[in-house]
């Protein structure tokens, strides 16, 4: 058998070299004809991987802009309904047009100086102008752009812009029912100059001291959708805002309940579904990442409404709606910074934290000091902020976004859960920091504001009401 | 003539109309009060603090009617109204001095 294979062999290279010398192509035609062809598959791949790279942006830009719309949602009118249905009936207007106000005048600052100010290239703690009216800022996507490989700067400056409107609308929680409506504007508008666009580059940008993403960030901290840019700048802010500027007239002897849970209802649930263009949108496209961050978001706020809910059901003896609905408020606050990092488990343990701290921070906290918190931006976004940021760096896994890479572009281990304990100093500096500039410059704008236009309203148009004293019209009107 | 104001839990409005209109009573203004007797209001909570809420929805009913329909009128909106408990509210009589009907300028017991 084996010397058959052999006979076999050995007749099949004779027979077979020969033919292949004869196949060898000589005339020069076939070569050509070979090389036209070699140069049409190359075409092809090049037209396919182009196809390609279109098909991945056109779907990450479709995500990021129906992202950019539902956190546009958040603000107008999830938040505006939220806060709107817990002040008094006199003050719902006025309360609404807080946050209106924060969709136009935030829009038109960030399109003249504010994108510059957080995105553009300054040093490690604020950009710089080289933006200024989007100068600059491409409308065609760019795989080189420090932001955004697959869809457009622009895309990625409008979609930022939503962040920037809800965050100062966010603060106008503590102050409820007692700021001028003028001073408000321009306080808050400063506010997003001083504060929100430093901790935005800070956080984000390029160079950014606490940028994960910058290979020399000094403190890279993971906040992958602004739990420390947005809830901890607001929350503590909101708190000096309310320490400065004083009590309600009455408050806490006089009753002040909601005049209609109905409306804060139904904003809760705005905002709940608009969060997942606030964290999944952070993925800045429409990948498995986004996957991730939609689900921690979803995970996170039910078990936190839940722990809010646990915690009332002992303190009270009843559990409230207005319970609940903070308590999904206080979990998506929380899983904000870790919703890219941590894996469907830990965020159920982030909500379930979120919801007993922060039920824990406006029930006990809040009364053992008497400030007035009016809606507790204080209690939720800052403490939630801080909670979540902490948890972030615990339960960051870098199987679900390997932010740290070693020189051969192995994944690093990411936070506490792998090991990587280390990442809590980071964390601490981010959350320092995000304290540090809310505390000055908030402090700065309102001694600012107050000593030129003032920022409280009068005693008597405090009591007859936002609605009627700042913008002469009443919200409800059910006898016409 | 006489005013009757019956101050009533708003669930019995219902039995207390349909009273009045069976005892032949058919003119009346109802309007929607808070208030409360001897009842206690009750509790809400509001951020976790607990408030006494102790003006309570009423409904308040206005007939006028003449001397001779009191009986009835009373008898009607009691056995309506009356559960035994706190709560059941109060009637109060009074005299009109004179009644209009605007319409056509009648006056006195045929404009009731």
């Amino acid at each position: 058998m084996c010397r058959r294979a052999i006979k076999l062999l050995f007749f099949s290279a004779v027979l077979g070299i020969p033919a292949l010398a004869l196949a060898q192509p000589a005339a020069p035609d076939a070569q050509a004809a070979t090389q036209a062809q070699i140069t049409a598959l190359q075409q092809a791949v090049k037209a396919a991987q182009t196809a390609s790279a279109s098909a991945q942006s056109a779907g990450d830009n479709a995500w990021m802009l129906t992202s950019a719309a539902l956190v546009l949602l958040m603000t107008g009118p999830g938040l505006a309904l939220f806060y709107g249905g817990l002040v008094r009936k006199k003050n719902i207007l006025g309360t609404m047009m807080q946050s209106f106000a924060m969709m136009c005048l935030i829009t038109i600052i960030w399109a003249i100086v504010g994108y510059s100010l957080a995105f553009g290239h300054g040093n490690a703690f604020i950009g710089g102008f080289e933006h200024l009216f989007l100068k600059g800022v491409p409308i065609a996507a760019d795989p080189q752009n420090f932001y955004s490989g697959t869809i457009p700067e622009q895309t990625y400056m409008i979609y930022q812009l939503m962040f920037a409107i809800i965050t100062p609308a966010l603060i106008t929680g503590a102050f409820a029912e007692r700021m001028k409506f003028s001073s408000m504007a321009i306080f808050l508008s400063l506010w997003s100059l001083l504060v929100y666009c430093p901790m935005a580059h800070m956080v984000w940008g390029v160079g950014g001291l606490l940028n994960s993403s910058n290979p020399h960030a000094a403190f890279p901290s993971l906040d992958f959708a602004g739990g420390t840019v947005v809830h901890i700048t607001s929350g503590v802010s909101a708190l000096v805002t309310c320490l400065y500027l004083g009590k309600r007239i009455g408050y806490p002897q006089t009753k002040m309940p909601p005049h209609s849970l109905v409306l804060s209802f139904i904003g809760a649930c705005l905002l709940w579904v608009g969060w997942f263009g606030f964290n999944a949108g952070s993925a800045l496209g429409a990948s498995s990442l986004a996957t991730s961050a939609f689900i921690n978001t979803h995970f996170a706020t039910a078990t936190a409404a839940l722990g809010w809910t646990i915690f009332e059901w002992f303190h009270n003896g009843k559990p409230t709606a207005l319970g609940a609905i903070s308590g999904a408020v206080a979990g998506l606050v929380a899983i904000t910074p870790a919703s890219g990092f941590v894996q469907p488990m830990s965020a159920l343990a982030i909500g379930l934290a979120a919801g007993f701290f922060c039920a824990f921070m406006v029930f006990k906290f809040k009364s053992i000091f008497g400030y007035d918190d009016s809606l507790d931006a204080f209690g939720v976004h800052g403490a939630g902020g801080t909670l979540g940021a902490v948890l972030t760096g615990v339960f960051a896994a870098s199987v679900i976004n390997p932010v740290y890479k070693d020189a051969a572009g192995n994944a690093l281990p990411s936070g506490g859960i792998d090991g990587h304990w280390a990442q809590m100093l980071n964390q601490f500096a981010g959350i320092g920091l995000a304290w540090g500039i809310s505390i000055v410059g908030t402090l700065v704008l309102l001694f600012v504001v107050d000593k030129t236009i003032g920022l409280r309203l009068k005693p008597e148009d405090e009591l007859e009401g936002l609605d009627l004293s700042q913008h002469g019209e009443e919200g409800y009107d059910l006898n016409s | 003539m006489l005013k009757i104001e019956a101050i009533l839990q708003p669930s019995k409005l219902d039995a207390v109309k349909d009273a009045l209109l069976e005892a032949g009573i058919e003119g009346m203004t109802i309007l929607e009060a808070r208030g409360h007797g001897r009842q206690k209001g009750h509790t809400e909570f509001y951020r976790g603090r607990e408030y006494t809420v102790d003006l309570l929805p009423k409904v308040k009913i206005e007939l006028v009617i003449t001397d001779d329909q009191k009986e009835n009128t009373l008898q009607a909106i009691i056995g309506a109204a009356r559960t035994g408990r706190i709560g059941d509210g109060k009637i109060f009589i009074s005299r009109v001095d004179d009644a209009i009907r605007i319409r056509n300028d009648e006056r006195g017991e045929t404009a009731i």
